[in-house]
């Protein structure tokens, strides 16, 4: 019914197995839309965030999607300023997974502040020695640019692409996609360290304060590093996700190795540095402002266990899978590896987030613990939904990958 | 960000010995600064409480158990965490004084500023606020009302300070040297027991001049170097023991141990 929409040669299920399967997450997405309506309405009292934890599951997860999003630029750089050429077989599905990971983040936000009709405030009153102007800018800079990289791919669909001006603007945007990649390079490598800023400021905060360069804390490096170790996996995990739903070869295996030694050689500079950075602030910083190492852990939900499954278990041993060849190129330890590096950069992102405000600092303070309710959880399934909806569009109706027909002739 | 300096530093002077935790000043508080009753206010993680009352023991078990009531207000940090933090110059430290502002108008709820303070000195209007019926016409008309969405906190009563500037004009005064007394917190006002001070700590004529170089003075957390405005005052051990982070092994221990012997 709808296949002359198909990319030129593709084959696509049928139109009624498409819409039974886009029903499952358009019916996440009414739920978190019902979410959203309750707390534009009520306001952000309908959630489980408090005075105490003002941030919580939705600034958890914008900053994992920002940092798994990450895939869009480093691959962008890669492929248009490093020109490696294999890259680009994978390069549409990064934007678009970057699109959807930062107008997620974005939508997230509107809810998350108090007051979004404010939120241009940023650059009406921009404080220039916060964080979080310049995440702010960044952000939506970076949006901008992703909306013109995703621009090309939705005009070069078959259909649309028969308009001459649609077909023109498209191709001058691929021209000059060297410039978007510049571009978006140094504005995602600002905020993602400037998300990591964010924290390493907060010298109130002993979890997550910490000295550095110049004006950025060494979380600043730490969570560029990170994202960079992580984005191209995430790409490579959705890619083979979208392979075991549909059936088919997408992207050749070789490219989704390179991917991983990409990450895997980014996440061992991390993880270096990552453990000499946590092992300065535990021996050194702590016991300066008279804490210790044990004291910023709390039973089971704030435990040790979390910084060692980051560490180790999420750290050290997928870099080491990672760039190890043989293990690399066994798809089911890259695949292994990748998902366990995902994970650890969320832990990540999550004890910056969560733990650093459960810690009492005051002595005579206590441990207070956060749990996320139904509202946040709805919208924040919400997104995952929309990201599903908009793949799924993207896959049925956008040339995506240019290895499809190869890789999938009979 | 550097720490400002002022010529007048508004200071609260606690005297945690004399406080016997009636809540007084927190009732106060809110009368003063318009903060509405919330329907549902059994989780006191999301009340609105500029001023709170902290409760503190000894770790002993009874006979030996004693209790401490430490009310914490703003701190109105000489160093800031929350200013340089604020993506909008919501909250500002640039006046006369040194009282940290919150901007409303300006504020656009994204609690980076809670986050940043050790203290939990501010709070974030979770909900509309609604006064029940009647109550609306007791609202103070020199304090602003909020809206939901955005940060807010202790000021000191600044509007009070307004008066007392408007009124040492009046008198041919000059606004920025009040005497001893003319400005005062609504908390202040409402201690039973006079356990909190207010004044000026760099003019000698003001009491907390003194009360702030009393030995057992201290103010919380100055390892982490906030430099507040607040200071407390307890003549026992274990209370001023509760007001840093003073480890087992850490460096700080040793200090402390240092300047014991």
């Amino acid at each position: 019914m709808d296949s002359n929409l198909f990319p030129e040669g593709t084959k696509r299920c049928g139109l009624a197995k498409f819409m039974l399967w886009m029903a499952f997450p358009a019916a996440i997405l009414l739920w978190g839309v019902y979410a959203a309506g309750q707390i534009f309405y009520h306001g952000i009292g309908v959630t489980g965030l408090d005075n105490y934890f003002g941030f919580g599951l939705w600034i958890t997860f914008d900053l994992a999607v920002i940092a798994l999003g990450a895939g869009a630029f480093f691959t962008g750089f890669l492929k248009y300023i490093l020109k490696i050429d294999q890259l680009k077989n994978i390069i549409n599905l990064a934007v678009v997974l970057g699109f959807l990971c930062y107008s997620g983040a974005m939508l997230i936000l509107t809810m998350d502040i108090g007051q979004p009709i404010r939120a241009w405030f940023g650059y009406w009153h921009p404080n220039v020695h916060s964080m979080l102007t310049e995440v702010i800018f960044c952000i939506t800079c970076y949006c901008t640019v992703l909306i013109i990289e995703f621009i090309p791919l939705i005009f070069e669909q078959k259909q649309l692409n028969k308009i001459p001006f649609l077909h023109h603007f498209a191709h001058h945007l691929h021209v000059n996609m060297a410039l978007f990649a510049g571009i978006g390079t140094f504005l995602s490598t600002f905020h993602q360290g400037s998300l990591g800023g964010m924290y390493g400021v907060m010298f109130g905060r002993p979890y997550a304060f910490r000295e550095g360069f110049f004006i950025w804390p060494w979380t600043f490096f730490l969570f560029v590093l990170s994202a960079v170790g992580s984005g191209p996996v995430f790409t490579v995990l959705v890619c083979t996700l979208m392979e075991k739903m549909t059936g088919k070869k997408l992207v050749e295996y070789k490219v989704k190795a390179l991917m991983g030694k990409i990450a895997g050689t980014m996440l061992c500079v991390y993880m270096f540095f990552k453990i000499i950075d946590t092992w300065a602030w535990a021996t050194g910083y702590l016991p300066s402002i008279g804490l210790t190492f044990e004291q910023m852990f709390y039973g089971n939900v704030y435990g040790q266990w979390l910084l060692w499954t980051e560490l180790v278990l999420c750290g050290i041993v997928p870099a080491i899978m990672l760039i190890t060849p043989s293990i690399r190129n066994n798809p089911t330890l890259l695949y292994s590896a990748a998902i366990l590096d995902c994970i650890g950069v969320t832990i990540n992102r999550y004890v910056f987030t969560v733990q650093t405000i459960a810690i009492p600092v005051m002595p005579f303070d206590n441990w207070e613990i956060y749990a996320p309710n139904w509202a946040e959880w709805a919208t924040t399934l919400m997104i995952c939904a929309y990201g599903a909806l908009v793949l799924s569009l993207c896959y049925r109706y956008q040339p995506m990958f240019p290895q499809e027909l190869k890789l999938n002739k009979k | 960000m550097q720490q400002m300096e002022f010529d007048t530093k508004w200071t609260m002077v606690v005297d945690v010995d004399k406080c016997t935790g009636c809540g007084a000043c927190m009732v106060s508080c809110q009368a003063e600064n318009n903060i509405a009753p919330m329907k549902e206010g059994s989780n006191k993680l999301k009340t609105l409480t500029w001023m709170l009352v902290y409760e503190l023991n000894n770790g002993k078990e009874f006979p030996n158990r004693e209790v401490a009531y430490l009310p914490r207000p703003c701190m109105q940090c000489g160093h800031p965490a929350c200013v340089p933090v604020c993506p909008v110059v919501a909250t500002t430290k640039d006046e006369e004084g040194g009282i940290v502002s919150q901007i409303y108008p300006r504020c656009i709820g994204c609690r980076y500023c809670m986050a940043a303070c050790p203290y939990h000195a501010r709070y974030f209007g979770w909900l509309d606020p609604v006064w029940p019926g009647g109550m609306d016409k007791a609202l103070s008309p020199s304090t602003s009302t909020r809206p939901r969405g955005v940060v807010e906190k202790c000021n000191f009563c600044h509007s009070r300070l307004l008066d007392a500037r408007q009124r040492a004009r009046a008198e041919g005064m000059d606004p920025n040297k009040l005497p001893d007394g003319w400005y005062q917190p609504a908390c202040l006002e409402s201690c039973p027991t006079g356990a909190i001070s207010f004044g000026d700590a760099k003019n000698p004529e003001h009491k907390v001049h003194e009360l702030i170089k009393n030995p057992n003075a201290f103010r919380i957390l100055e390892s982490i170097g906030m430099e507040p405005q607040v200071y407390y005052i307890s003549r026992r051990d274990w209370v001023r023991e509760q007001s840093d982070n003073v480890a087992p092994g850490s460096h700080a221990e040793n200090h402390a141990a240092e300047g014991k012997h």
